[in-house]
């Protein structure tokens, strides 16, 4: 089905999402959105050997592009280390996805954020050194305060 | 193709086969130019006046005081601009949950040294009549209330609201577009100087409306040019959808009665199903006030177009006023004036019904609807289902 607003691949993720649900004994938990602003995303984390990423869930509230995003994400970075994982952008969501329109963008920024801060999580909880750019991401995050900004 | 089901009426409808018939020989028999003085100007300048004597009829207005347009956007425009112009005073009051047609005529009106003041609402929908009546000054030249709201389909107390302009001899404009042809509509009993309706909310084409200008009410024009519609809206008159327009207004008097009544027993059982087996869901608007068509159901944990892309990837098609849905990301300003909170808003829907509607459509509806608002419950982050 192609609606003419999405494409193919993100109606794909938005009907049968992969990863989501929550993990009970997660190492990690990015929280990231509110519901006011209209979507809201929670990312976990369990890691194993290597600092790898052994299981990922996902909970979110918002739009078909919120749920497809998140899905792409977790899947993006299911079994990376967590340095790997850092690494993704929101340009490789959107690739994975084909397009997103021009005011979805926001939910791919969203996603990323999400695992950064479940990886930032990771790290403060177990009082590991966090590098500058994770902390710098983290105080960016958690400061916008305007929604989609 | 499998099967869809139209549930978005409010949006637009389409047109009635009995209107198509009507309209057919207008675009290639009888195509000639109402104001041309010949026979094809004679007989196309007939059925014009024909069409509005039955649209006149229709709200208990004189042929004189309805005027046809292109649009319901157009009729509010030129309500709102033509009175503003015309008249003494820079006042204009409306009410916060008016079309954007309205709102954003307000707007511009604002750029041009207009005052633009909005009257509340409750948590219904409802204007209360006080408030007008507080809220008109000696300067105020005009009010504009809706009849029935298109989001949340709450009717609002006209005949009301109209008195008291009446009395303070402020002109009232009421925009009809959703009730017209669903509810009876008596602009002297509801004492009203300037109504919009439309022909594509009641099986007639798009690219016709009206506005129905009080004889004596002063207004000016918004398109100058050879002087049709009195001289009110220039432009050549579009009579195949003018024809079609009348057609289904025609239509919608005769079948009205029984029509209300099926779709308010409907749309009652939607309603009632969703707010007994879906938990966490809430009625926007009001239960009796309302008009038969409309039902609009606000859905804690999920996001309204999360629910429509559900719905359509099933066959049905509704509406949401989602923030995510929206280009400005901005949740619908009728449910933030009904005072719900913007994570109320995201998760409402409206569901409109029409003439195509049926009980099977109703019962799939019912059937699946339930299952989507539990699938995205599932994925979201908030509470679950009790």
């Amino acid at each position: 089905m192609n609606n003419g607003f999405y494409t193919k691949e993100v109606i794909k993720h938005f009907q049968k999402p992969h990863n989501y649900g929550k993990i009970e004994d997660f190492d990690g938990l990015g929280r990231v959105g509110n519901m006011a602003c209209g979507d809201e995303m929670q990312i976990y984390i369990k890691l194993g050997k290597n600092n790898k990423i052994k299981d990922i869930k996902f909970e979110t509230f918002g739009c078909v592009a919120a749920i497809a995003t998140s899905s792409v994400v977790t899947d993006l970075a299911k079994k990376k280390t967590i340095e790997e994982a850092l690494k993704i952008t929101k340009q490789d969501v959107i690739d994975t996805l084909g397009v997103l329109p021009p005011i979805k963008i926001h939910c791919s920024v969203l996603a990323i954020d999400a695992l950064s801060e479940a990886v930032y999580d990771y790290f403060s909880r177990n009082k590991l050194p966090i590098s500058k750019e994770l902390e710098d991401r983290h105080k960016l995050i958690i400061k916008r305060s305007s929604c989609h900004s | 193709m499998k099967k869809r089901i139209y549930f978005d009426y409010a949006a637009t409808t389409p047109v009635d086969p009995r209107v198509i018939k009507a309209m057919e020989p207008f675009f290639n028999k009888k195509f000639g130019n109402s104001s041309s003085l010949h026979s094809f100007g004679f007989e196309t300048k007939e059925v014009l006046e024909n069409s509005r004597k039955i649209i006149a009829d229709a709200i208990n207005a004189k042929t004189t005081e309805v005027f046809f347009t292109g649009s319901a956007t157009e009729s509010n425009n030129m309500a709102l601009k033509g009175v503003a112009f015309a008249n003494k005073g820079k006042h204009i009051l409306v009410s916060s949950i008016e079309h954007d047609c309205v709102l954003n005529s307000g707007e511009w009106l604002k750029k041009q040294g207009f005052e633009v003041e909005k009257i509340s609402v409750d948590k219904y929908g409802l204007v209360n009549p006080e408030e007008v009546e507080k809220k008109i000054r000696k300067d105020t030249v005009l009010v504009s209330v809706m009849h029935a709201n298109n989001e949340v389909g709450t009717i609002e107390p006209i005949k009301e609201i109209g008195s008291i302009c009446r009395k303070k001899g402020v002109y009232f404009h009421t925009d009809a577009a959703q009730s017209f042809g669903k509810i009876p509509i008596d602009v002297k009993k509801m004492n009203v100087d300037l109504m919009t309706a439309s022909s594509q909310k009641i099986y007639g084409p798009k690219g016709a409306a009206m506005l129905f200008i009080r004889e004596g009410v002063k207004i000016d024009p918004l398109l100058h040019g050879g002087g049709q519609e009195q001289g009110m809206r220039s432009s050549t008159v579009n009579i195949p959808a003018i024809v079609g327009f009348s057609k289904a207004t025609e239509i919608c008097l005769l079948e009205m009665k029984k029509e209300e009544e099926r779709l308010t027993n409907l749309r009652n059982k939607i309603i009632n199903t969703i707010l007994k087996e879906v938990p966490n869901s809430y009625l926007n608007g009001h239960l009796k006030k309302r008009i038969p068509n409309n039902v609009n159901i606000r859905f804690s944990f999920v996001e309204g177009e999360s629910i429509l892309f559900s719905l359509d990837s099933l066959g049905i098609a509704i509406s949401t006023a989602s923030a995510c849905s929206s280009p400005k990301l901005e949740p619908s300003h009728v449910l933030i004036a009904l005072g719900l909170k913007h994570e109320e808003a995201h998760g409402s829907i409206r569901l409109s019904l029409g003439r195509w509607t049926t009980s099977e459509d109703v019962d799939y509806l019912l059937k699946v609807l339930p299952e989507v608002i539990k699938k995205l419950r599932s994925i979201s982050p908030y509470k679950k289902d009790e």
